[in-house]
């Protein structure tokens, strides 16, 4: 191992992954009730193709994609559709979804059908069979996977970055995935330079899952030049462009994607879930989902059928303690407080973490002593200490002059400021306004 | 930034990402700057008997109650007015009489502090400009430095002197090393100095330790170490190219190092959060400015000692440092790989 891989700055939050990281993926039995929200991805919402009362195989097609960023939504139960109206999104808004009784009786076996073989399909069918499969990337941030399989023609991708840096604390899904499915990752990953036509891959993946990387260093491909890179143990290293910048040295220049720069960055479990496409012919219904916390139960590594409710994922886990005071989706770092348990877990849940008082009491917040510390700890150099003075006496667009738009909202200058400040909080408020300002001038 | 939301009998908590937090709070710092310096407080009271102990407490006193009286609500918790006064009254010759100090301390957070807006809004340090005013206002007494007594206990000066009276004590007096150094050319053996067993300032003395009780705030990251580092090394680059010039007229780095103010002023005054630079290359430049200044008053300035307008006139200079040495954000031009590097080659 030569340099150190990793990035500058970013934090040291304490892991807590050893609740789950040794236990293996389980599966949930199917609730009574499933809710499919038609916005599970970013990008446009998938239109709906049932209506009320219709009955729905395990793997139907109920959402169609709505243009070309966007992909349709698969029933992920035998059941009958009940209502499509507004329900509780786990972003916390209301949000049209697909309501689905689950046949309690049903074997779940998916209707019979055509499996093609990845290798004799062209880039563009490739493409069409990842989308009709609904497949997003299921780190977090549930972007269409197809859409980076298609560069443009002036643009040479040379690179296949896979994420499995998982660096969020108290999550384990990515971990398992690689440590028990990591010949599915590794098809994956055959599937994907095959299409982007890519001679290289890098595998980057936290050393503190040394069980993962061995696994994944066992099953590599002899005919393929594959890597897997241990990296420094860090947040945010599972971001991309700070995992890009460990694994290549390669920065994304503002307002550029990955792919300007020769790199497409898929996460290990986007990866199996593609070849399971290819495997099964099955579309993306299911996911594994780490639920932990020191306010639950029993934490585990479930496979969740898409659209469960958190009411019944928890309750599966043992319920919560006595002193739950917080269900975040996701992980703690960038994930979302829960006001509702009906909210279902959609494609892009990493996890449910179950926090306590002792996470979540109210801290005071103090005036900004310019301690520089959200400085050090800025992984894209921004001075949040200056940005936050700025957003607090509503000079916005002094923010924008001040590289606003390159914030990722990390999170890390709020987790270090020692004044409390809720630093990410009002800059992702300041990014809306902009996005606002912009739309209202254009 | 907190709501909740009921679910049954739950209460669940409704909160902005991220959900977990950094232990250290700005009151842990502060009252950990307070803590550090109690070893320091302990040797001032083991050189200058009571005295050092009374004077401490006026400065406090002063400071606390006048943020008490004019500050926000709660705002003594957050410690800073407690640091405000302790490091006023470190700086305090022995003998001032109490009610000078406690002047001090009011004028340093009324003045230095609440007039800007209170904690964080302040340009120059609360505690020197405390003493910079005691300095322009009571000129004598600010630089009546007693001798060494044989009895610990015996006060060092007409310490409860009524205001504005003359004092009642003829005070032996003894020059400082700084000032026997400036109007006599005469050097104090640098191990005395370290130790803190001569004439002088309250806390100012203890060289040694108070590196020691800095060391463990720049440990914690309490206190940004490039401060005192690029002091520290400014001071001895600057008074070692003299001293190589002219062992005769000027003092030696070790003799500039540890005399006078300069350690407690590195450690402790220069590094106050609020009023130095918020970048780390800031930092630098902060530090060596102070550096340069420290020689330049103290080789060619009218006054022995030069640490305390070296801050405040570096604090001033902050706004414009930091602005200088605003990082350059990822992906931008500027933050190119540079040639030769891993990441070049990469």
């Amino acid at each position: 191992m030569h340099a150190r891989l990793s990035f500058r700055h970013g934090v040291h939050p304490p892991e807590h992954k050893e609740l789950t990281a040794g236990v293996p993926v389980r599966r949930m039995p199917y609730p009574e009730e499933i809710v499919l929200p038609l916005r599970q991805h970013t990008g446009k919402p998938a239109r709906p193709l049932v209506e009320p009362g219709d009955r729905v195989e395990r793997g139907d097609k109920i959402g169609e994609a709505d243009g070309f960023v966007s992909v349709p939504i698969h029933a992920s139960s035998a059941g009958t559709v009940k209502e499509i109206g507004l329900w509780p999104h786990p972003d916390g808004s209301m949000a049209e979804a697909i309501r689905i009784t689950v046949d309690t009786f049903s074997p779940q076996i998916p209707r019979p059908r055509i499996i093609p073989h990845w290798d004799g399909l062209t880039p563009d069918q490739v493409v069409k069979a990842v989308q009709r499969a609904g497949v997003v990337g299921l780190g977090g941030a549930a972007f269409p996977t197809h859409v980076k399989l298609l560069p443009p023609d002036d643009v040479a991708v040379d690179t296949l970055i896979v994420n499995g840096a998982e660096c969020e604390p108290y999550l384990t899904t990515d971990h398992r995935v690689m440590t028990e499915y990591p010949e599915r990752v590794q098809f994956g990953i055959r599937i994907m330079m095959h299409t982007l036509g890519v001679q290289r891959a890098i595998i980057g993946v936290e050393k503190n899952k040394p069980d993962a990387i061995e696994a994944l260093r066992g099953t590599l491909p002899d005919d393929l030049d594959v890597a897997v890179q241990g990296l420094t143990v860090k947040y945010p290293q599972g971001y991309e462009k700070m995992l890009i910048h460990a694994l290549t040295g390669r920065d994304v220049p503002p307002g550029k994607l990955p792919m300007h720069i020769g790199v497409v960055v898929q996460n290990v479990a986007s990866l199996a879930c593609i070849a399971e496409v290819f495997e099964t012919g099955l579309p993306l219904i299911e996911r594994v989902v780490t639920v932990t916390g020191p306010g639950l139960r029993k934490p585990s590594n479930l496979i969740v059928p898409v659209g469960a409710k958190i009411r019944d994922v928890l309750e599966f886990c043992g319920g919560l303690a006595d002193e739950a005071t917080e269900i975040v989706f996701g992980g703690p770092m960038m994930g979302g407080s829960q006001p509702d348990l009906d909210a279902p877990i959609i494609k892009s849940t990493t996890g449910i973490v179950v926090l306590t008082r002792k996470e979540s009491r109210p801290r005071r917040t103090y005036p900004c002593i310019k301690c520089g510390h959200c400085l050090d700890a800025c992984p894209v150099f921004l001075n949040p200490s200056l940005l936050g003075i700025l957003a607090q006496a509503g000079r916005f667009e002094e923010m924008e002059e001040a590289d606003l738009a390159t914030c990722m909202l990390c999170g890390c200058c709020s987790y270090v400021c020692p004044s409390n400040i809720p630093l990410s909080q009002m800059f992702a408020l300041a990014k809306a306004g902009a996005q606002r300002r912009k739309q209202q001038a254009a | 930034m907190s709501e909740t939301s009921h679910v049954g009998d739950l209460q669940l908590q409704l909160r902005a990402s991220p959900h977990l937090k950094a232990p250290d709070s700005t009151p842990t710092i502060m009252w950990n700057v307070v803590g550090s310096l109690v070893p320091v407080v302990a040797a001032a009271t083991w050189f200058f008997g009571p005295s050092a102990l009374l004077v401490i407490g006026a400065a406090i006193a002063g400071a606390v109650l006048t943020e008490r009286a004019f500050g926000q609500a709660g705002s003594l918790g957050d410690g800073s007015a407690a640091i405000t006064g302790l490091l006023l009254g470190l700086t305090l010759p022995p003998g001032v009489s109490l009610w000078i100090a406690f002047v001090g301390g009011a004028f340093g957070i009324g003045f230095g502090k609440l007039v800007f807006g209170g904690l964080g809004q302040n340009v120059f340090n609360p505690a020197l400009l405390g003493r910079a005013f005691l300095q322009a206002a009571f000129p004598a007494a600010m630089t009546t430095w007693p001798a060494a007594t044989t009895e610990w206990a015996q006060l060092r000066g007409d310490n409860f002197a009524f205001p504005f009276t003359t004092s009642s004590v003829d005070a032996v007096t003894e020059a400082t090393p700084l000032g026997l150094m400036k109007f006599e050319s005469t050097s104090t053996d640098p191990w005395s100095l370290m130790i803190g067993a001569t004439g002088g300032s309250l806390g100012e003395t203890a060289g040694l330790l108070i590196l020691v009780c800095g060391g463990y705030l720049a440990v914690r990251n309490y206190l940004n170490w490039r401060i005192p580092v690029s002091i520290l090394l400014t001071v001895a680059l600057f008074s070692g190219l003299l001293f190589a010039l002219d062992s005769t007229r000027f003092a030696s780095p070790l003799f500039a190092l540890f005399s006078g103010g300069l350690i407690l002023g590195a450690m402790y005054m220069a590094t106050d959060m609020v009023t130095s630079p918020v970048t780390n290359a800031g930092a630098w430049i902060f530090g060596a400015g102070i550096g340069i200044l420290v020689i330049l008053i103290r080789t060619w300035g009218g006054l022995p000692e030069g640490v305390m307008y070296a801050i405040l006139l570096m604090n001033a200079l902050v706004p414009f440092i930091n602005r200088a040495t605003q990082p350059t954000p990822y992906g931008s031009p500027g933050r190119a790989p540079k040639p030769g590097t891993r990441e070049a080659e990469a």
